[in-house]
């Protein structure tokens, strides 16, 4: 049986440059998957290409059973640079979202609404507030919202806390982890911060540097949930996970070689690992 | 460097330059030859005081120009045969051509330069023609609307046309084709559709650049009616300041000139407001 999502072979090429090709990798419903990798090997254009938003030069995406030809509202993005109309209020803003997704909806419906989507996250007193007279992390709040407010099947989020200070990113990060438990969201998230992937994510695919970039390396999270900022770094195993996936960041990652792969490797199954049993340890 | 100057501060510096710019001009235009005040040869000379010698009009001085001023306005919309209406009636003229001209310009130009802007090929292949055009002063287009309109009302309405579709067109063009890709992805994501976007994304986004064309096509509009007026003939403060220069009311000619910059401001003013009330800010 095919996960909810099936990427299945994809590669971007400009001329003669590979930035990635032969990437297969799949997310099962309800699964949190976090991609990282360095920057330039091409995160941005996979998460864009499961949007729909760009279409791979090679291989398709499957989501559902079907192969997505464009964006659609089941797939909500949680963008970079929250990117947010600075004409509209946050709450203009969500009420926008719902009344692309529900075509019928009066004007004061989807007002409602998006209110009560931002009471979720925390901002029901900056619902009639300007994006300009929100703080950063205030507007990926909304950014947040905007996106559940929608009930889609999909969350695809592109770096989400990376232009935050570290103590709103932590409490936006515990958020997320708490919004994505209560809906049983299915996401997919890049990210350059190791201990949020292993915070959130229930699998960390790990992406070889480019050019000619792909999935070197599968972690499968075993630490137990809920997990939290507070309790994360207590948990048994926590460190050798943590560990893992920094040793690929810094040696292995430049090391991967498609042509001369690790023992075992294939790009159609690549390894699971997971380093936080302590079996893995040997 | 740019400090606040208070305003009563900057009010006085105005009055005072405006008292002693009034009482120079005053003493400048004293009729030479009622005895009195002995004037200086050279001085006279270095002002060109020809206009005070006998059979040419003499240059009126402020406090002549006020009186003509309270007589013009204790009556400015008076009608006493087509040659002969006030100068209320006339600046209406003037404004009503204005107003039909950068009309229907900004019918033409906003929806064209939104397609402009929208689609490169087109914005590639009206490229030549726009460049062209554009630096073509209005008024030589005179003779040919004259010529194929054979109205000469009309005329001035077209040549006013001509002129103010340039800055609309070129501005609409440049605000939309220049509106963010990540608000362009928003919409794609929630799968808003061509017309929700353009009017709830695009427009908005553009609307503080077309609103500058839009205020740059009406100074020149108001610049050009004048001259136009003049050629044409029949009504229009353009008109009426030819008419008065005719018969040597060289006290109204002045008055003209005050009064098409009062309206000129009063237009600026008109679309600064405009532009106050679609501006955004990030
Ligand atoms: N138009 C283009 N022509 C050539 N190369 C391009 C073009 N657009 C993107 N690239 C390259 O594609 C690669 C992938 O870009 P992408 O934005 O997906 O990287 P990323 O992994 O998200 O990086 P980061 O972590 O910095 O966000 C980059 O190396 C970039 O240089
Ligand atoms: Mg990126």
């Amino acid at each position: 049986m095919k996960p909810y999502v099936s990427v299945e072979g994809i590669a971007r090429r400009y001329g003669a440059m590979t930035i990635f090709e032969d990437v297969w990798f799949g997310i099962a419903r309800g699964e949190f998957a976090c991609l990282v990798g360095h920057s330039g090997c091409g995160k941005t254009t996979i998460l864009n290409i499961l949007a729909g938003l760009e279409s791979p030069d090679e291989g398709a995406v499957i989501v559902d059973g079907t192969e997505i030809s464009g964006p659609s509202l089941d797939r909500a993005v949680i963008f970079q640079g929250h990117a947010l109309m600075p004409w509209m209020t946050a709450a203009g803003n969500v009420a926008f979202a719902l009344s692309c997704r529900h075509r019928s909806w009066s004007r004061a419906q989807c007002d409602a609404a998006a209110r009560e989507a931002l009471k979720r996250v925390g901002l029901s007193h900056a619902a009639d507030r300007k994006p300009a007279e929100l703080s950063g992390g205030m507007k990926q709040r909304v950014g947040i919202a905007r996106a559940l407010a929608l009930n889609p099947k999909m969350l695809l989020m592109d770096e989400p806390f990376s232009a935050l200070d570290a103590l709103t990113r932590g409490s936006l990060q515990d958020e997320v982890a708490r919004l994505v438990a209560e809906t049983q969201q299915t996401a997919f998230m890049i990210t350059h911060d190791v201990d949020e992937a292993i915070l959130l994510a229930d699998r960390i695919l790990l992406m070889s540097n480019g050019p000619g970039a792909r999935i070197a390396e599968v972690v499968v999270n075993t630490l137990p949930k809920p997990r939290t900022r507070a309790n994360l770094h207590h948990m048994p195993g926590y460190h050798a996970l943590r560990d893992h996936v920094l040793d690929f960041l810094i040696t292995r990652s430049k090391d991967f070689d498609a042509k001369a792969p690790p023992a075992g490797w294939s790009a159609r199954a690549v390894p699971e690992t997971r380093p936080a049993l302590p079996l893995a340890a040997d | 460097m740019s400090q606040k100057v208070p305003f009563w501060r900057a009010a006085t510096v105005s009055l005072l330059l405006l008292t002693v710019l009034l009482m120079a001009w005053e003493y400048a235009v004293l009729p030479v030859s009622g005895g009195g005040a002995e004037i200086d040869p050279e001085y006279a000379a270095l002002l060109g005081q020809a206009a005070a010698q006998g059979g040419t009009t003499p240059m009126p001085g402020p406090s002549a120009i006020w009186k003509r001023l309270v007589e013009l306005m204790a009556d400015p919309f008076y009608v006493r045969g087509t040659n002969d209406q006030g100068i209320g009636v006339q600046i209406a003229y003037s404004l009503l051509r204005v107003g039909a001209g950068f009309g229907l310009a900004a019918i033409v130009a906003i929806p064209l330069g939104f397609l402009i802007g929208m689609s490169p090929l087109l914005n590639a292949a009206l490229n030549p023609f726009i460049q062209v055009l554009r630096p073509v002063s209005p008024l030589a287009w005179m003779p040919l609307a004259l010529y194929s309109i054979k109205d000469s009302a009309i005329s001035a309405v077209f040549v006013i046309f001509i002129c103010s579709i340039w800055p609309m067109l070129l501005n609409t063009a440049f605000g939309v084709a220049s509106v963010r890709k990540e608000w362009l992805n928003v919409a794609r994501t929630l799968e808003a559709g061509t017309w929700k976007t353009a009017t709830r994304v695009i427009l908005p986004a553009a609307a503080p650049t077309i609103v500058t064309g839009m205020r740059i096509s009406i100074g020149i509009a108001w610049l050009v009616i004048v001259a136009a007026e003049m050629l044409v003939g029949g009504t229009g403060i353009g008109y009426w300041v030819w008419n008065q220069w005719n018969n040597l009311s060289i006290a109204d000619i002045v008055i003209a000139i005050l009064m098409i910059g009062l309206v000129g401001l009063a237009l600026d003013r008109l679309l600064g407001l405009a532009a106050n009330a679609v501006a955004w800010r990030e």
